[in-house]
């Protein structure tokens, strides 16, 4: 009985390391395991995404056996704790170029060049969407599934009613929308929110018009920091945006509260009122897929379509800008190789753009695929865009997209504070880039 | 549910607390082995100890690398308060404080804590009280997500011309024949419109523990006091209060650290956005979406000094409850 | 306060009969229930439009508001909770929620009253420092201990089990739980312990034959606290366990019939529901612990 006079610490320490021992016995039985592998997939895709995510990979599992274990959460913060603590998935979807470059510099990122087969990369993707998923050189990401931005979708019956013709330029827009005005209503629709990010759908617009204001070298310059948001051509932009549209009184529906407070994929529901309520609808190429779930009623092409969004000045024409969902890959274990190797394929792509609300960048991938014509359109716009750029805000780190967002909100809040609005957006600019 | 789950279930359900107890019992048994006079000096530890690994764990260990973190820069270099610097001069660290401190910690906490004791009081006098407690306490039982939900439609905003499809802006329109709110995104309300979500959700977390802490007061002394013919406004006063002063004290001062440390509630209505911002979701921001640890750290190393008041009042309480036994 | 002091109290109030003693004695009678139950309606209003809209379509939930559901026509369906219920891992999450919430329930319990006893009824060095740094520890965002804590469960092999869970659960809910039972631990009447004392009990008599017993609903309401905060989270889960669908509690398979745009919130108003089930029958359940009297008769004469 001599043991027992030590102190009560360590007869703690007697009974809890068994009982945690027999815990993780039983906690490791209560997971998984197959002979083949399994690859951990961490991405924010939820509901209709994930299970179109399931659809992409089923093939993959049936051929080779090795499980796929997603993880589906809109809270970014799960990624880099993980990853901080040195317990990444194996792949992992990505927010953007500008979260995978902050990756690749930390060195977090396992490089794909021996991952993915560089001649078959080369004849199935463009070259900008191959670069846009390196980091000095080397490849760290890739596109699952792409969109297109700066569509303005429109019902069909609504302009045939009253005959309003298809904008092709922006002073058509522009005489456009005031056409409409006139006859007594609203000719946009917008809504700013969206849970966790409000105010990227108006970057949106402000992307769309620096390309095609400024240009695509100063909105290169802009993705990459260089170009301050206080400088003529950005603060033009923001303008052109404002007295053309937000903070022009009765030309969007329910003006700055209706836009602050209703979330995007809500505000385009009056377009489809009778009488309308509004016009048009500017916004990305998954938005045709928001349209059918939210009224399966509704047809592509008959109840709902869209034309591109005419470019400010004649010159910077057939600027697009595109979007992407991202994956990187954090562990390098055959299985996690073989699963990014699949994904790039037009095989694996086809499966998501044939269940819709998704384009490919895969241009292997047979436009026959799609589910409806509309999806076809916007797929030849997005393969043959003269211009392409990606979403600078996307391209942006996050702190500074994160501020693109709220200055959005605050202009439309103030138009007239625009230059203390851009001023912060400096100040952010300095420190985010770092 | 398979069975070895089941069985892993009930095993653990009965060998966790099972095993707990032989570890007390064992060691009062080896305690009494010791001197009379240690025995009080060392049993006080047993008891406590095993909490305190938890805590020390799960709680101490990371505060201690938060504020060590704070006063670091990205790359690791010692840079003393550079990092509480920044964070001060931050616009939207400013309107996070005062929100935590104007809003969050006077609004809310008074607010629950007089519905929780009313409700708690007022749901004792009455024979159908289960159920009104079942439903005060209904909020607690919905999680954050199914709580922004809920609220998102209490307030939402439609233009004027159009059916209200939120039944605070209903009630607007058709009571008070006004214009429709944006609740969440007008800078002069959206801070009491979140406060009246998080009431609503907290409310029945005060009055659940009052209500306990009411049943300790002996049904005969109130009936005594009744008897004695003083009127109830009397017996609340000078019975009631009084006995339950301990249980308010707990309560209301979970309520403040739950202020000062409010996070999901704004996190999933507003994001923070329209000068709803609160310090938890900055520390947030900062650790997770702008990689910035040290700014992160410095914001909450900021809550923890700004709970210190509240442990003065709880040690001024603690003193007085000792020096009354 | 004792007993005696107490009636001294009253009669000295009863001294001033005033106005709003008169309103106060009228307030037991009508004016009570009506109060309560227009207070309780009004609670009610937010769940119940929740309610009424999982039963609707989404064209109709955000064109028009939720009442207009209770006229004719009645357009209702039941699609909403259709698609939650055929999410093919809604079995299985919620048996692991059951897996997780259980014993992160238990342990905490079982520790924090061990701890708030001896807090509250034995004197030792250092009592009071320690319990304000427990209490001063509940400001801790749980964000700030993921980080260190991940790494040191991956480097234990941790991560993925519930035992992460169950552990970490237990550390983040220590301090309430050890300030809510040392609260009711410590308004137990000091004669109880003094007469114990006499009678010759020792510390474990009194601790498991009289303290517990008599703390029954704080005991109570410390099990409804904190199994429904780790019924809700979701976050925590995430973090240490992953999201795998074989180990992923319900509130990750809730939040996933949302997509990354934040699309098919129309689902999670039937989930939350579904959802919502558990915690409240483990409220009701409990309620039977509420009562009064306990404590009657146990230290007369």
């Amino acid at each position: 009985m001599g043991v027992l006079k030590v102190r009560g610490f360590s007869l703690t320490r007697s009974f809890v390391v068994p009982l945690v021992a027999l815990l993780v016995a039983v906690g490791c039985a209560t997971g998984s395991s197959s002979d083949k592998g399994s690859v951990s997939v961490l991405a924010a895709w939820g509901g209709s995404e994930q299970d179109s995510f399931m659809a992409m990979v089923k093939p993959f599992t049936d051929r080779t056996g090795i499980k796929i274990n997603y993880t589906g959460t809109r809270d970014t913060s799960v990624l880099t704790t993980r990853i901080q603590a040195g317990n990444p998935p194996d792949l992992a979807g990505l927010p953007g170029p500008g979260q995978m470059y902050d990756l690749a510099k930390q060195g977090k990122l396992i490089s794909l060049d021996g991952v993915l087969d560089s001649s078959q990369m080369a004849s199935d993707y463009a070259p900008d969407w191959i670069k846009l998923g390196q980091y000095n050189g080397k490849t760290v990401g890739i596109f699952i599934k792409t969109s297109l931005k700066g569509l303005v979708w429109y019902v069909p019956k609504n302009f045939q009613a009253k005959a309003y013709p298809l904008p092709k330029t922006w002073d058509d827009l522009l005489a456009l929308q005031d056409t409409i005005k006139n006859g007594g209503t609203a000719p946009w629709c917008i809504g700013l929110a969206s849970s966790g990010a409000d105010g990227w759908p108006g970057t949106d617009w402000v992307k769309d018009i620096v390309l095609t204001q400024a240009g695509p070298s100063v909105y290169d310059k802009w993705a990459a920091g260089t170009q301050k948001w206080t400088s003529a051509e950005i603060k033009t932009a923001f303008q052109t945006w404002g007295t053309n549209f937000v903070n022009k009184s009765g030309y969007v529906y329910g003006g700055a509260a209706a836009m602050k407070s209703t979330d995007f994929a809500d505000s385009a529901t009056p377009m489809f009122a009778t009488p309308p309520k509004c016009y048009m609808h500017h916004q990305a190429s998954f938005m045709s897929g928001i349209f059918v779930e939210k009224n399966p009623a509704l047809k592509p092409t008959t109840d709902f379509s869209f034309f591109p969004m005419p470019p400010v000045t004649s010159a910077n024409d057939g600027g697009h800008v595109v979007a992407g969902d991202l994956f990187g890959m954090f562990k390098d274990t055959a299985q996690a190789r073989a699963l990014m190797k699949y994904l790039v394929t037009a095989e694996a792509q086809t499966i998501w753009v044939k269940r819709g609300g998704a384009l490919s960048a895969n241009k292997k991938v047979d436009l026959a695929s799609y589910p409806d014509d509309l999806s076809r359109q916007m797929a030849a716009v997005l393969v043959g865009a003269k211009i392409a750029r990606f979403d600078a805000g996307d391209l942006m780190p996050p702190a500074m997209q994160s501020a693109f967002w709220k200055a959005v909100l605050d202009y439309v809040s103030n138009p007239g504070q625009l230059d203390s609005i851009l001023t912060n957006l400096d100040k952010i600019q300095v420190d985010a880039y770092k | 549910m398979d069975i070895f789950q089941l069985l892993t279930l009930a095993g653990v359900v009965v060998l966790v607390p099972t095993a707990l107890a032989v570890y007390i019992i064992g060691l009062e048994y080896v305690v009494r082995l010791l001197p009379d006079a240690t025995q009080p000096r060392v049993r006080p530890w047993i008891w406590v100890t095993p909490a305190l690994v938890f805590v020390a764990l799960f709680l101490v260990y990371p505060t201690l690398g938060t504020i060590q973190i704070s006063l670091l820069d990205r790359a690791g270099n010692f840079v003393g308060l550079a990092n509480y610097a920044t964070v001060f001069n931050d616009s939207g660290v400013i309107i996070a404080i005062r929100n935590n401190f104007l809003y969050w910690l006077v609004l809310y906490t008074v607010f629950v804590l007089v519905f929780g004791v009313l409700l708690a009081v007022l749901a004792d006098r009455v024979r159908y009280e289960t159920l009104l407690k079942s439903l005060i306490f209904m909020p607690m039982a919905i999680s954050f997500v199914a709580l922004g939900v809920i609220w998102k439609f209490m307030y939402s905003y439609q233009p004027a011309d159009a059916p209200q499809t939120g039944t605070m802006n209903a009630l607007v329109t058709t009571l008070f024949h006004a214009q429709p709110v944006t609740w969440l995104q007008d800078r002069a309300i959206d801070n009491p419109a979140l406060i009246a979500t998080a009431v609503w959700g907290f409310t029945g977390f005060a009055m659940v523990i009052l209500s306990a802490a009411l049943k300790g007061i002996p049904g005969d002394l109130l009936e005594a006091a009744r008897v004695d013919g003083a009127g109830e406004l009397t017996i609340f006063r000078r019975v009631i209060l009084p006995l339950l002063m301990p249980t308010i004290t707990v309560v209301g001062t979970t309520l403040v650290i739950f202020a000062l440390k409010a996070f999901d509630i704004v996190y999933v209505m507003t994001g923070g956005n329209y000068d709803t911002d609160v310090l938890a979701n900055r520390m947030y921001l900062e650790l997770t979406k702008f990689s910035q640890p040290g700014r992160a750290g410095a914001v909450a190393t900021i809550l923890l000094l700004a709970v210190i008041p509240v442990l003065i009042f709880n040690l001024r309480q603690l003193r007085a409850v000792e020096s009354r036994r | 306060m004792t007993v005696a002091s107490e009636r001294m109290a009253v009669q000295a109030g009863k001294a001033a009969q005033s106005t709003p003693e008169w309103l106060a004695g009228r307030l037991g009678g009508l004016a009570l229930h009506v109060a309560l139950i227009s207070i309780t309606v009004a609670w009610v209003v937010p769940t119940a439009g929740l309610f009424v809209s999982s039963f609707r379509d989404l064209n109709s939930i955000t064109t028009t508001g939720w009442w207009t559901a209770l006229a004719p026509p009645f357009k209702f369906t039941l699609d909403n909770y259709q698609h939650v219920l055929e999410r093919n891992n809604l079995g299985t999450s919620f048996v692991n929620s059951f897996m997780i919430a259980i014993p992160a329930t238990i342990i905490p319990a079982t520790l924090a009253a061990f701890a708030a006893y001896a807090f509250t009824w034995m004197k030792f060095w250092g009592r009071d420092w320690l319990f304000l740094a427990l209490v001063g520890l509940l400001v801790v965002p749980l964000q700030a201990t993921f980080i260190p804590l991940l790494k040191l469960f991956t480097s234990l092999g941790l991560t993925g089990t519930f035992p992460a869970v169950w552990l970490a659960h237990t550390g983040y809910g220590l301090p309430f739980a050890i300030y809510l039972l040392s609260n009711f631990f410590r308004a137990l009447p000091s004669d109880l312990f003094e007469s114990a004392e006499i009678d010759g009990a020792g510390t474990l008599t009194v601790f498991f034959r009289i303290v517990l017993p008599l703390s029954v609903p704080a005991i109570a309401s410390l099990v409804i606290f904190q199994f429904l905060w780790v019924w809700n989270d979701l976050l925590v889960a995430l973090i240490y366990l992953g999201g795998s669908p074989d180990v992923s509690p319900l509130t990750v398979t809730v939040a996933n019939l949302v997509n990354s745009l934040g699309q098919g919130y129309q689902w999670l108003t039937a989930a939350a529901f579904l959802s919502m089930i558990v915690p409240l029958v483990v409220f009701f359940s409990l309620q039977r612990y509420f009562v009064r009297g306990i404590l009657a008769g146990s230290v007369k004469g």
